[in-house]
């Protein structure tokens, strides 16, 4: 039997091999003129990690906030062009003097149970965020608020110390059920694995390492969404994952860039899949450590970036599918300043600020050196993103090009925060920050953050940028607000602190058969309750 | 033979202790804590936030009164609660995440032996001969070939291109509305594939194993006795020297059992398996000490016994090694 068994294994895994055989083509979608939303249908889409708890105020995942996004609501949220409109709250009103925001409520929304949505909840999820005993990694916006009151039922009103420009943003948290969570300590609430919100899909079932499935909310405020239920599978490995969307099994994912240009250019996959790319709310930087010496030369840091070609990493490393970053905006956002000092690659000039600085190859060796000492420095970045190690050996490249030697050292994360970024143990660091529509960088900038784990690891410190950090988290009106972030974002490109490096696409891919989808400044999901399958094109039955 | 069974299991007592003791000692000692994961590079976590979290899991007690404390409780079979996002019962984690991963596990060691054994017995029964020398070239192709790879190419060229296998997960979607016998025949198919790949690295060890076994015992002279009584060449070999041969695979497959619960990272993350290997890995990288703890004394627990059961079986096919 034996004897047999293995040739003939041999011999299915060389046909399987040799065949070539297409994958099963799947619905193929009419033109998008004849579809008419229809109700029904259901979405898979995959998450590398299993969500860890469906309570938003505990959660700090990227897949459980995902499904916690389409359970519960916030009184606000960003607009298709990333403008703030009412969620749970129909209008608002702010004072005179900036300093209260009063919230007039919708009327007539219900919990997932049943019981009605009031300004009760709202400030139940307020106290429950600033209790000392809730274990919440969210809790500083609350606790910029020095009154909360709720006069009615359906109006809540927040007062503020001095005026706080990302307060109204900070109300797209998640208001929770006060009539299921008061009473109960919160780390043990069964809506951490059963969550009941207002939002326009209810909880169905968590299948624990394999999928959680939620289903439209019929009740739902903004009108029943079109499609009958979501199943997020959990699929740890990404190249499992293309190829569960490969065979029709997945519906959406976030492709890779090698993915995107080079495996989903076929005409097979073109006809079954929607291909998008836009801007991701996050950037890569080179930051160096400002309390090193070599650093403390706006020169220096300036000839580095000089040094080196962002466009090169942008086609090596994203394979074209991102731009260079000058500053911490994205490109495409209200806020960012496209006038600013740039940096393109001239290694000459990069040489002649070296120079200036007092740095020159003395003994002939291909390194500048100064006093003796060789111009040479660690870069560390973080293991597991390949994209920022690839970034760091370009680097490594061209820096030696102008004589400047460098190491790269990759280190596990838990070991990187610890024992360098935060222990200031390092010379430069690879790392990105992800943003939102929100343009307070007070935390990444301000010089009162530069303690033992706080963000402005580098040390950066430059009392113009503090007074405008200060003043632009004062200021409402976004004019006045503009011209203070772009004075901000000149005075970080004059400084180099960062060598800002790229903002990256996301690139999401999506089942043709789905349609509804309007590419837009906030990305595709945005509307994703209007997206529908016409009736004829419907996959699943049930 | 109850002396020499009570004296090991004694034994196994202050080896667990140590096991659980460098274990913890170890995983305190790898830098970062359950709360980095909430509270790193988070504008909005405080150091006041850092703090009461690491008072909430008992972090900030000197290490020896967090063992003691979960020496306690695991004296009381109390795993404790994870420290990860959700604060689960350890044991229900375990619980929901052992069956599948002890399933596959078995079923690929069942698949080893119905392999191993015939092939490592004709190869050595025809050395060097043409199958000899073919299932060497097969034998070691699956040791030295990444299963990760094999795993990617049985899921691509099986389940994308010929639509024989599903490619992840251990049942399809719908799978709730299946009859009972549809369920069972879903699940094994969905089963072929990480059992096929979690078994074809192992074949070439225990083939390999049971050949020179083989080739080893016929070299005895009980064996050219055997022949000289002029027994025929069957008789010979699958009645005298296929039991003697068979012997030290007991060892290897004793030791086969804390792979039982280990599960395999790789190929439970490729095939999107919700088993130990991936609890285990995940429950380390987030700092989750009493997840890591949990699933360490159950496999230690398992070796100890899987060396136990393989003692005893040597014990009771020798009686030298009792008498010793």
């Amino acid at each position: 039997m034996i004897r047999k068994s293995v040739p003939v294994l041999l011999a299915l895994l060389m046909m399987a091999m040799l065949s070539g055989c297409q994958p099963d083509e799947g619905i193929v979608p009419a033109s998008d003129a004849d579809a008419k939303p229809a109700y029904g249908d259901t979405f898979i889409e995959a998450s590398i990690g299993e969500p860890s708890n469906l309570l938003p105020i505990l959660a700090t995942d990227s897949a459980s906030s995902e499904i916690n996004g389409l359970v519960y609501n916030g009184l606000v949220r960003y607009d298709k062009n990333l403008k703030l409109e009412g969620e749970l709250a129909e209008s608002w009103d702010i004072s005179p003097d900036n300093l209260t925001i009063t919230f007039h409520l919708r009327k007539g929304v219900k919990w997932h149970d049943g019981a009605p949505f009031t300004s009760a909840d709202v400030m139940f999820t307020y106290r429950l965020y600033i209790d000392p005993d809730t274990p919440t990694a969210y809790a500083e916006s609350y606790k910029q608020v020095k009154h909360a009151e709720a006069p009615d039922d359906y109006t809540f009103r927040v007062t503020y110390d001095k005026p706080y420009a990302p307060a109204l943003g900070s109300w797209a948290m998640r208001i929770l059920p006060k009539h299921l969570l008061d009473g109960v300590p919160i780390t043990k609430s069964p809506l951490s694995r059963h969550p009941i919100g207002t939002g326009p899909f209810v909880f169905t079932e968590w299948q624990p390492g394999e999928k959680v499935v939620v289903e439209a909310n019929p009740d739902y405020f903004e009108g029943r969404p079109f499609l009958k239920r979501v199943v997020y599978r959990v699929i740890p490995d990404q190249t499992t994952q293309f190829l569960l969307l490969r065979n029709g099994d997945l519906d959406y994912m976030d492709l890779s860039p090698i993915q995107y240009q080079t495996q989903t250019d076929t005409l097979a996959f073109e006809r079954r899949f929607n291909k998008y790319r836009y801007l991701a709310f996050s950037y890569t930087y080179l930051g160096y450590n400002l309390e090193r010496p070599l650093f403390k030369d706006r020169r220096v840091r300036q000839a580095l970036s000089y040094a080196i070609n962002k466009q090169e990493i942008i086609e090596g490393v994203l394979l074209g599918l991102g731009q260079a970053a000058t500053g911490p905006y994205k490109p495409d956002t209200w806020v960012y300043n496209p006038n600013v000092k740039r940096y393109p690659y001239d290694p000459d000039k990069a040489r002649a600020l070296l120079a200036e600085a007092g740095w020159h190859d003395s003994d002939g060796d291909g390194i500048l050196d100064k006093d003796g000492q060789p111009l040479q420095f660690t870069i560390i970045t973080n293991q597991g993103n390949d994209l920022r190690i690839k970034t760091g050996e370009i680097m490594q490249q061209r820096f030696r090009e102008v004589g400047v030697s460098v190491k790269l050292r990759v280190i596990e994360w838990a070991a990187f925060l610890k024992d360098f970024i935060h222990a200031g143990n390092f010379d430069a660091c690879i790392l990105g920050w992800a943003g939102g529509p929100e343009p307070d960088q007070y935390n990444i900038w301000h010089s009162s953050k530069t303690g033992g784990r706080e963000l402005n690891f580098i040390h950066f410190r430059n009392a113009e940028v503090d007074r405008l950090l200060e003043e632009g988290r004062r200021t409402f009106d976004q004019e006045k607000r503009k011209k203070i972030y772009d004075r901000f974002q000149e005075i970080l490109a004059e400084e180099q602190p960062y060598t800002f490096l790229y903002v990256a696409e996301s690139l999401p891919v999506v089942a043709r058969r789905l349609r509804g989808i309007e590419p837009a400044p906030a990305g595709i999901t945005y509307n994703f309750i209007r997206w529908y399958v016409p009736e004829e094109e419907q996959k699943y039955a049930r | 033979m109850l002396r020499f069974l009570a004296k090991r299991l004694l034994m196994m007592i202050p080896l667990l202790i140590g096991i659980t003791l460098i274990s913890f000692v170890v995983i305190h000692l790898a830098p970062g804590e359950p709360t980095d994961m909430q509270t790193d590079l988070n504008p909005d976590a405080s150091a006041e936030l850092q703090e009461r979290l690491r008072a909430q899991y008992g972090l900030d007690q000197p290490l020896y009164v967090q063992y003691g404390q979960w020496l306690g409780r695991l004296s009381r079979l109390d795993f404790g609660e994870s420290f990860s996002l959700d604060h689960r019962p350890v044991m229900e984690k375990i619980r929901e995440r052992l069956p599948i991963t002890i399933i596959i596990n078995l079923l690929s060691i069942i698949l080893i032996l119905a392999v191993a054994i015939p092939i490592g017995i004709l190869s050595a029964t025809r050395r060097n001969s043409l199958f000899d020398r073919a299932t060497t070239v097969f034998v070691f192709i699956g040791f030295a070939m990444p299963s990760f790879w094999l795993a990617l190419l049985l899921m691509d060229y099986g389940g994308v291109r010929l639509g024989l296998f599903p490619i992840a997960g251990i049942r399809s979607l719908g799978h709730e509305y299946l009859s009972f016998s549809a369920r069972i025949w879903d699940l094994v198919h969905h089963l072929i594939l990480p059992v096929f790949v979690s078994a074809f690295g192992g074949l070439a060890g225990f083939s390999r194993y049971m050949r020179s076994n083989m080739l080893e015992v016929v070299r005895q002279d009980y064996i050219l006795t055997a022949r000289a009584k002029g027994l025929s060449e069957r008789v010979v070999i699958y009645r005298h020297a296929l039991r003697n041969a068979l012997l030290p695979v007991i060892t290897l497959l004793g030791l086969s059992v804390p792979g039982l619960i280990g599960g395999s990272v790789i190929f439970e993350t490729i095939f999107a398996i919700p088993g130990m290997g991936k609890l285990f890995y995940d429950g380390v990288m987030m700092r989750d000490y009493p997840l890591i703890m949990g699933v360490l004394v159950i496999g230690a627990i398992l070796t100890l016994v899987g060396n136990l059961l393989a003692d005893i079986s040597y014990a009771m096919a020798d009686p030298r090694i009792r008498r010793s």
